[in-house]
């Protein structure tokens, strides 16, 4: 057991699915050319004024009856008064004392099995910022503000989680989570979902925490697991060799994978937190509350204890098909299409399918393979057409060719081979092909039986039925 | 119709429905004031003469067909703080010098709606942080009663011309009595609606939590009829409130007989000049003798007002200001270095030093440390003065007292000291801190210049305060009077 202990709390930024933004009219979506979705409230102009899209309240309030926290019968949007150039205001509009979420929980369950309870402090509503731009401006800075004004909420954990690993299956969850609410993509290489993480390191057993650094924008679950990681390791040096932590903020390095410091505790800013004048305190009635109770989508841990007592499957599967909403709705299409053999179907859908749609960086919800095709395939396992065998064979060529299952077994003649006389005629055949190891076997040589299985399977082109073949075989062996 | 610029704004209107005269005529007259006016007044920063003209042919065309609506053809002005598509908003700073916004503010479109017609932007104390309209950028508006003495601040601009009989209405913004201390020293009226009366978008903010816009007039009947047409629920504006906006000048005739009138001990104070003092006397006397009951009221934590206004208005200045970074809109400096280098000279140069002066107060009572002291402190303050007025409202229909402590001061008295200047306002703040509506009326003259009574009234009761002012008008004839030279 290692002498120090880790301590980690994750604040994650969620971009609001809004079609809005969180002030102003302007559209939210991604990718539009450079301030073509920025009006004069996003732009800052003297004389406008900011009025708040109920739809990112409706969203927050989803958020935080899904963890079970808190909603404030009335919270306040507070200014953060910092200069930068994709700051169009010169503050930000955010939540400050008196969020409109908080006390809410989640539970994770880790690699091992063990349930961990990760506290979450607050979830706030903010404005995002701007984005400054450099590529291809040589000794200048471009300031794009199509993303300012959109709509985030920020979701601050308690110091709750020990290891890099129970971080990331966090982050994981809560991502889960926001999909499945439908309050945010998630997209993460487009930074609609990132978190900051605030690592500290202790000796273990002792209650108060160590000095800690807090880690900026990271936006993928790797580097998150790696700038922990790297982050760990660097206080502990630190600490064994009798330097302090200071308490700063840093920045990932993924080319390096290291972390570097950004500014220390004494350069940060006084950001001057006040209530924002232009907003009333917003109010939100029980009448509000129940309504969004009414239309949350049955959450991620509901629907795995569904899983696990409607199809028989183990808590661990159960779990991994309802990581993600696209998951578990392409996993009950697949049974709802083929419902002889649920486990058969999360066992297919959890391993090959999951492999191939990893090796191509797909998603489930691409279309690739759709679940009327894999189910058309799993009934063709069950109805005993093809083998298990078989069928792994005739899932790649469906992948590579987006063809169903009974063409490919069609056109390559995999149709399994269960008439008695013609699987007697390749067992003789390869009894007579190899003498000596017949006389082995009836020397007593059981194991050779393997050998026998392999030698049919390969005449009969692996078509031949598996239980017949053996029973066969078994009865022509003996003599 | 002789010397149509001696006729009150609700006259005009009348006028101009019965075709005695075209608003091409009246529009031409005051244009021609305006420019004689300004080098002697320095009442404007814009002139919007060819626009104002091309609006008065349409108006004209209006009137004949029928189609008029309450205003329309009728001249105003704006304070120079109210974005107007077309015509540059300078907020009285080099900052904003080259300023045109995209956009109309709600007050300016709604006005334009009544058929108004905008003659230019009047001059004013830069970010609306003053009592004398000596912090223009655009140089110092001189009282049209004695070109030596300021014509107060911030809507000096506004009030000069109202006086001055330049235009025969006004638009102003009052957070600390900005229009209601100018209106006192140049002899007119001057309204402040309550807080969320009258919608804020588009008028640049200096401190929003105090800020209003308003009127400045020479009747209350006239500002009860531009008021009507400005006020009400803007969507863009959360804090304007969605209430219906009564028809202020049919209630005007309502007679005061019974009127509870409360009279402020604490602003019969030593810093009141004896002969302001004299005057507000006699007023309350007229008062009683139309049939109101005077008495007085006291609301102690009311002489907090001044410190705790110069805590909250900064603050929200500081933070409001900090859009004005060179970046996007306004002055940029020549040749930044680097970012702050932009950040420094851009504001270093754009901002007079009243604005930097206030910036730097705000930052340090919202900063680390500082904010439970000041800040925090202030609003609690502020929430006492609140339940102060709404308990004195309870036995009393309006409060009544001085405007200003003084008549208007020579031009430069008070510029070397701020905390001097500030006590200005000592009697206006009040309303702003509460949010509540309140007018400045003539009421006499004092060492030859004019005095202002305030009447305050609780939430949303303009119409209250509008009918009183408006009984005081018909048995007084201070509002009347024109200054030397304007008749």
């Amino acid at each position: 057991m290692s002498a120090w202990e880790t301590v980690i709390g994750l604040e994650i930024h969620a971009q609001l699915a809004t079609r809005s933004k969180i002030f102003s009219s302007s559209a939210t979506a991604y990718g539009a050319p450079p301030n073509t979705q920025a009006n004069l409230v996003d732009l800052g102009y003297p004389g406008v004024l900011p009025v708040l899209n109920l739809e990112a309240v409706r969203m927050a309030v989803k958020l935080g009856l899904a963890i079970n926290a808190r909603i404030a019968p009335l919270s306040v949007f507070a200014r953060k008064n910092y200069f930068y150039p994709d700051l169009p205001k010169g503050y930000q509009i955010s939540q400050y004392e008196l969020p409109i979420v908080s006390q809410g929980s989640l539970e994770v369950v880790l690699e091992d099995g063990q349930v961990r309870r990760i506290g979450i402090t607050r979830a706030h509503l903010e404005e995002d910022a701007g984005k400054s731009l450099h590529e291809g401006l040589p000794g200048m800075t471009g300031i794009d503000l199509n993303r300012a004004g959109t709509p985030l909420v920020e979701i601050v954990s308690e110091p709750d989680m020990r290891s890099a690993k129970e971080a990331v299956a966090y982050m994981k969850k809560v991502h889960a989570l926001v999909r499945y609410l439908e309050i945010c993509d998630g997209n993460m290489q487009e930074g609609s979902f990132r978190c900051d993480a605030n690592v500290s390191v202790r000796p273990a057993g002792t209650p108060q925490l160590g000095t800690r650094a807090e880690i900026k924008n990271l936006n993928s679950f790797r580097f998150v697991e790696r700038a922990i990681n790297f982050e760990v390791a660097r206080q502990i040096e630190l600490l064994e060799s009798g330097r302090p932590v200071v308490q700063e903020t840093r920045l990932y390095d993924p080319d390096k994978g290291e972390t570097r410091s950004m500014r220390s505790k004494e350069e940060a800013n006084d950001y001057r937190y006040f209530p924002d004048p232009d907003l009333l305190p917003l109010q939100v009635d029980a009448a509000f509350i129940a309504a969004v109770r009414a239309g949350l989508p049955e959450l991620p841990d509901q629907k795995a204890a569904r899983f696990a007592t409607q199809y028989g499957l183990s808590a661990y599967d159960a779990g991994v098909l309802t990581a993600s909403r696209e998951l578990a709705d392409y996993y009950e299409e697949v049974v709802r299409a083929a419902p002889a053999d649920a486990k058969l179907a999360a066992n297919w859908v959890m391993g090959d399918l999951a492999a191939a749609l990893n090796k191509e960086g797909l998603e489930v919800s691409s279309g690739k393979l759709t679940a009327a095709r894999l189910a058309g395939l799993l009934q063709r396992i069950s109805d005993r057409t093809i083998s298990g065998k078989i069928a792994k064979e005739v899932f790649e060529v469906m992948w590579a060719e987006g063809a169903s299952a009974d063409a490919v077994i069609e056109s390559k003649g995999l149709r399994q081979i269960t008439d008695t006389a013609v699987i007697e005629r390749a067992i003789e055949e390869v009894m007579a092909k190899n003498p000596a190891q017949l006389a082995e076997y009836r020397a007593g040589k059981d194991k050779l039986f393997g050998f026998f299985v392999g030698q049919v399977m390969k005449a009969t082109g692996g078509k031949a039925n598996p239980a017949q073949l053996n029973e066969l075989l078994l009865r022509k062996l003996r003599g | 119709m002789s010397a149509l610029h001696s006729h009150t704004l609700t006259q005009l209107a009348d006028g101009l429905r019965r075709k005695r005269f075209s608003s091409v005529e009246l529009v031409g007259e005051f244009l021609a004031r305006i420019e004689k006016s300004q080098p002697r007044l320095n009442a404007f920063i814009s002139v919007a003469a060819p626009a104002a003209l091309e609006a008065a042919r349409a108006a004209d065309r209006a009137l004949a067909s029928g189609a008029a609506a309450a205003l329309t053809g009728v001249p105003i002005v704006h304070k120079d703080i109210f974005c107007t598509a077309g015509v540059r908003t300078t907020c009285g700073s080099r900052m904003l010098e080259n300023f045109v916004a995209p956009y109309d503010a709600t007050v300016v479109a709604k006005l334009k709606g009544a058929g108004a017609i905008t003659l230019g932007k009047t001059n004013m104390d830069e970010f609306a942080m003053g009592s004398s309209n000596e912090n223009s950028y655009f140089g110092p508006v001189r009282n049209p009663w004695n070109p030596q003495l300021v014509p107060g601040g911030s809507s000096g601009g506004s009030a000069a011309a109202v006086a001055a009989r330049l235009a025969p209405g006004a638009t102003g913004t009052d957070t600390g009595g900005s229009i209601r201390q100018p209106a006192a020293l140049c002899g007119i009226t001057g309204m402040k609606p309550t807080y969320g009366r009258v919608s804020r978008y588009g008028m640049i903010a200096f401190a929003s939590s105090l800020d209003q816009g308003g009127t400045l007039t020479a009747t209350a009947a006239d500002a009860a009829l531009m008021l009507r047409e400005m006020a009400g629920f803007d969507p863009r504006d959360s804090t304007s409130v969605d209430t219906p906006v009564p028809d202020y000048v049919a209630a005007l005739e309502e007679p005061i007989a019974g009127l509870r009138i409360g009279v402020l001990g604490e602003f019969f104070d030593k810093g009141l000049d004896a002969d302001n003092e004299r005057c507000v006397r006699e007023a309350l006397k007229v008062l009683e003798g139309l049939g109101a009951k005077v008495r007085q009221v006291s609301l102690p934590n009311l002489p907090l007002s001044v410190p705790v206004y110069y805590v909250v208005a900064p603050a929200e200045c500081s933070s409001n200001l900090a859009r004005y970074d060179g970046v996007r809109f306004g002055h940029r400096c020549e040749n930044p270095r680097d970012l702050n280098d932009l950040y420094r000279r851009s504001r270093g140069e754009g901002f007079g030093a009243e604005v930097k002066r206030r910036i730097m107060t705000g930052t340090y009572v919202l900063s680390a440390g500082y904010y439970d002291a000041y800040y925090l402190k202030a609003q609690r303050v502020r929430s006492l003065i609140n339940a102060d007025f709404i308990r004195a409202f309870d036995s009393v229909d309006v409060l009544i007292g001085p405007t200003t402590p003084t008549p208007a001061f020579p031009i430069g008295a008070k510029t070397d000291d701020p905390i001097t200047m500030y006590l200005n306002d000592i009697y206006t703040i009040g309303a702003n801190l509460a949010g509540l509506p309140a007018i400045s009326v003539p009421c006499g003259f004092a060492h030859e210049l004019p005095v202002g009574l305030q009447i305050v009234g609780p939430h949303f009761s303009e119409a209250r305060v509008l009918g009183t002012a408006h009984a005081f008008q018909r048995a007084t004839d201070w509002h009347t009077r024109i200054p030397v030279g304007y008749a």
